[in-house]
């Protein structure tokens, strides 16, 4: 192995710690909005500010919004190689979305 | 069976020592099927709760029962154990064995701590409001929803003391880095369930 | 431990061993066989008891109770210890070899799944000795179940919970495998059919098992520690139960049949010597169907009385999936239009298998439509309906896939003389049995009923229908008879019996255990066919020759289902028995006991010396 290549290897091994550091910020950002979103939600509800039309959509989607945080930023789901687990998930959501259709809107007595 | 294994144990780990070999990416893909599946498990648990949620009988109600402060702590006290276990599993890519450990550690404290604040949940509703799951159609839903939530969480942290214990003295190589890689993304998937039980339970419940 | 050691001393007490703790894909397709056979049997004398029962107006062959035993366990070992294991078993036989891998991804977890399997349906047979097997029907509708008496329903769930367990392990298993372990150049629109329907099956267990996962814990809750999801006096829903049911319900009769599918485009093409006609429609109508599979549960419940919108929008949704298998259907028959075509036993299957399947797919359209359902609905009709397409897709493409890989799986060829005699008898037999339960259909006659009386015009028609379920059990016989004789005394198989086009077809019959001493290149589509056109009919390597990773066996499996099995007796009879609890903790312990044993060790699994797959090669070559 020539020095020339082993300073190939420290290039990209500092250039992977740089990676995984700004990787790890954008991780403690949507950390931070996951919590602001959380303490939204709970003093919508707590101080009963907003009517029942509007809280229940808004806390509906903040609730999404979250799980994309964990799904894309915290379990990785945006970076190649996750196609087939995002599929997946995707199914399963769909799955979800159609198992509670039946269960709230169609089922009654 | 004499072969040596010493491939597992590499003097340099590569850079995503979960990923390496073939039964780590079978791991990973395998749970992440799991956790499809899984969504749909807690969908039918959701959709049962919304469909008799209002099914009280005459006992008390989610508007009566619940309170947001514990349910607030308790918010928190998952929500940052995903971020702890995000601190293990970057140090398991940069292979520090020792920093990996104290954040799981810290991971597994906290879900413990969770733990304990629905258990106090549970028995405050059960002695206060005689509020079991016997007591009404909405009594059962409420308990199997986030009663099955609170299974997983058990569940998660059984798996994650076998983990530590287990691993303890061999350190970090191939074939224990997708062991952990796959507690993690179980991990989240809990955080995810949670982050829906208390914004359709609970906040959802309180609001009527 | 490993598997060559236990094939050197050939005592009875080293093959069961061999097979208690094999990991081995294509032994536990053996097993797989054996196990789902074996519940075949059981739930076939089932069936003719039911229609010795129904073979003359008024009859007293059995009880009126002992009669909903029978069609309760005669639907649920069909379906979930018959069906679908043997189904499994195909897959775990055919589907590794298909896209040039060693084994599964979770060898360990197949070897529990079918534990879980195997455990699941004992103990929902061991009922029949303990008081009374389940008695409310294959669905067990809450609001039935909830009143039945006895612990029938209780056996139901523990044993249904246990089997499903490994049915979604399994699931999991064949996704992982064909995502991360296909060959080099097996891309996904070069994987055979039967790989494709299988990775779409899985699909379908993993999304469909859950709803069902939930609801036998329901079920179990309500009956077991009186919580009240289905109480009606405290607010509780049954027609929930009948969702969440249906919900997997559905999803669950494509498990049965997308497997078939891609088996049936298997064994048209290999016999038509020409390649699938419209593969990639082939694969995509596939995937439709699963898709779409998960929109119409409700089609099930029509009469249940969801309201008008409702039930327009599954009947629009279930006569759309009559496109996709008709894309199929025509498909296939253009395969076979100006091929080669030979007509052996496996192909006797498939032949057979489009007119029945079809005029089952049509009756499903009839009811289909929501107004006239409301007039089939609990009829005779529906009866013939269903086993229209599961006999004549699922155990007719299961007849057909035993006769194309027996040579693969046992190293002989099953007998053509038996194979098409057996074929005779079942063909006539099953139309008789069921075709003209249409009409008994139509005249009014509900399933279920244990008895029906004179004078009604039913009875030429029940006679008929018990004459063809005797002929159905001839041909039956007739093929464990085959399996018999050609055992003894069967032509040895050579490692490509049908001039075949996939990758299954390119090692020996059977397989070394190890599949593959070098794991193939694919070229395209028909891998093998392409080498014999091509190249030299061999499968150039894909790798170079290097030890070979193989995982150890292990016992832990049987023991965690053991472990499961004993538990559920504990959950059946804690109700009366304080004692019981001692079964509950104590198999759960045990099981997770074992886990912890299992996840404890370090497992490296063992190599196979480069030397002896080299000799492996030179003998081939010989």
């Amino acid at each position: 192995m020539t020095d020339n290549s082993n300073l190939d290897v420290k290039d990209s091994e500092s250039f992977r710690r740089q990676k995984s550091k700004e990787e790890m910020q954008k991780q403690l950002i949507s950390f931070a909005l996951m919590i602001v979103f959380t303490f939204i939600a709970f003093a919508m509800v707590a101080t009963e500010s907003i009517s029942r039309m509007y809280v229940i959509p808004i806390l509906f989607i903040m609730a999404i919004v979250q799980a994309g945080f964990q799904f894309y930023y915290f379990m990785h789901m945006k970076e190649k190689n996750h196609e087939m687990p995002a599929t997946f998930i995707f199914g399963g959501v769909w799955a979800a979305f159609l198992t509670l259709a039946g269960l709230v809107v169609i089922s009654w007595w | 069976m004499s072969q040596d294994h010493s491939a597992l144990f590499p003097e340099n780990l590569p850079i995503e020592p979960e990923k390496a070999t073939l039964e780590g990416q079978n791991k990973f893909f395998g749970l992440w099927f799991f956790l499809g599946g899984e969504t749909v498990l807690f969908a039918s648990l959701f959709g049962v709760y919304l469909a008799l949620k209002n099914s009280t009988a005459g006992g008390p109600a989610s508007e009566d029962l619940f309170g947001l402060g514990l349910v607030f702590l308790m918010t928190m006290l998952l929500l940052t154990s995903s971020l702890t276990s995000v601190y293990a599993m970057y140090h398991m890519r940069n292979h520090d064995f020792k920093k990996m450990y104290l954040w799981l550690g810290i991971t597994g404290l906290l879900g413990i701590g969770f733990l304990a604040c629905e258990i106090y949940e549970f028995a405050h509703y059960i002695t206060d409001y005689g509020f079991t799951f016997r007591s009404s159609a909405f009594g059962s839903a409420f308990y199997a929803l986030v009663g099955f939530h609170g299974g997983h969480v058990l569940f998660g942290i059984c798996w994650l003391i076998g983990l530590l214990i287990r691993n303890a003295k061999r350190g970090l190589n191939l074939y224990n880095a997708p062991k952990f890689n796959t507690f993690s993304l179980y991990w989240h998937f809990i955080d995810v369930v949670w982050v829906f039980i208390f914004t359709v339970v609970y906040l959802m419940g309180k609001v009527g | 431990m490993s598997s060559i050691t236990a094939t050197n001393k050939r005592g009875f007490g080293a093959f069961l061993w061999d097979y208690l703790t094999t990991v081995d894909h294509k032994k536990i397709a053996h097993l797989y066989l054996a196990g789902g056979g074996f519940f075949f049997i059981l739930g076939g004398l089932e069936a003719l008891v039911i229609r010795i029962q129904l073979i003359k107006p008024q009859n007293d062959f059995v009880s009126a109770g002992f009669f909903n035993e029978m069609i309760t366990m005669h639907g649920t070992t069909m379906i979930f210890l018959a069906g679908m294991p043997i189904l499994i078993g195909l897959m775990n036989a055919a589907m590794p070899l298909q896209i040039g891998a060693r084994d599964v991804a979770f060898p360990f977890l197949n070897s529990l799944s079918f534990w879980l399997f195997f455990f699941g349906g004992v103990l929902l047979n061991v009922s029949f000795l303990l008081g009374g097997a389940p008695d409310a029907g294959w669905t067990s509708y809450a609001s039935l179940a909830m009143q039945s008496p006895g612990r029938g329903v209780d056996f139901y769930i523990a044993g249904l919970q246990i089997a499903g367990a490994g049915t979604l392990m399994g699931g999991i298993n064949f996704l992982a495998t064909i995502i991360t372990m296909r060959a080099p150049g097996m891309t996904y629109m070069r994987m055979p059919l039967f790989t494709w329907a299988t990775f779409i099956t899985s699909v379908l267990i993993l999304f469909a098992f859950p709803p069902l996962t939930i609801n036998l814990f329901l079920l179990m809750f309500d009956r077991m520690f009186d919580t009240a999801f289905f109480d009606v006096a405290l607010g509780g829903n049954t027609i929930i139960y009948q969702h969440l049911f249906w919900i997997f319900g559905h999803p669950e009769v494509y498990i049965l049949i997308l497997p078939l599918f891609g088996l049936f485009s298997e064994v048209f093409s290999t016999f038509s010597r020409k390649r699938l006609f419209g593969y990639t429609a082939m694969v995509f109508a596939t995937m439709l169907i699963a898709f779409l599979g998960f929109m119409v549960w409700a089609h099930h419940m029509f009469t249940v009385g969801l309201g008008p919108v409702a039930n327009s929008i599954f009947a629009v949704g279930t006569m759309a999936i009559a496109v996709p298998t008709g894309i199929k259907i025509f498909n296939w028959i253009l395969t076979m239009w100006g091929g080669q075509v030979t007509v052996n036993s496996a192909m006797l299957w498939a032949l057979g298998f489009i007119p029945s399947f079809t005029i089952g797919g049509m009756t499903g359209v009839m009811l289909g439509s929501a107004v006239a359902d409301y007039q089939y609905h609990d009829t005779y009709f529906v009866v013939a309906h269903f086993h229209y397409v599961i006999v004549g897709g699922t155990i007719f493409g299961i007849f057909s896939g035993l006769h194309y890989w027996w040579p693969k799986m046992f190293g002989r060829v099953l007998n053509e003389t038996l194979g098409k005699v057996g074929f005779w008898f079942f063909f006539i037999g099953f139309h008789l049995t069921f075709f003209i339960q249409h009409f008994l259909g139509l005249m009014g006659m509900p399933r279920r009923y244990w008895v029906f009386l004179h004078d009604q015009g039913l009875e030429l028609g029940n006679l008929i229908s018990t004459i063809g379920a005797f002929a159905m059990a001839v041909g039956s016989t007739i093929f464990i008879i085959n399996i018999v004789v050609t055992a003894v005394k069967g032509e040895k198989a050579v490692a490509d019996p049908w001039d075949g086009r996939t990758l299954e077809w390119s090692v020996s019959s059977p397989p070394p255990y190890y599949n593959f001493e070098q794991v193939p290149l694919v070229r395209g589509l028909d891998p093998l066919w392409i080498e014999k056109m091509e190249g030299d009919g061999t499968m150039p390597p894909g790798e170079p020759l290097d030890d070979v990773h193989m995982p150890n066996g292990s016992f832990l499996p049987f023991l965690m289902g053991l472990g499961f099995f004993v538990a559920g007796f504990g959950f059946i009879y804690q109700t009366d028995y304080t004692m019981a609890y001692l079964a509950l903790y104590g198999g759960m312990a045990f099981a997770i006991g074992c886990m912890a044993v299992r996840s404890v060790k370090d497992d490296y699994g063992y190599y196979i010396p480069k030397e002896e797959l080299q000799k492996a090669l030179e003998g081939e070559a010989k």
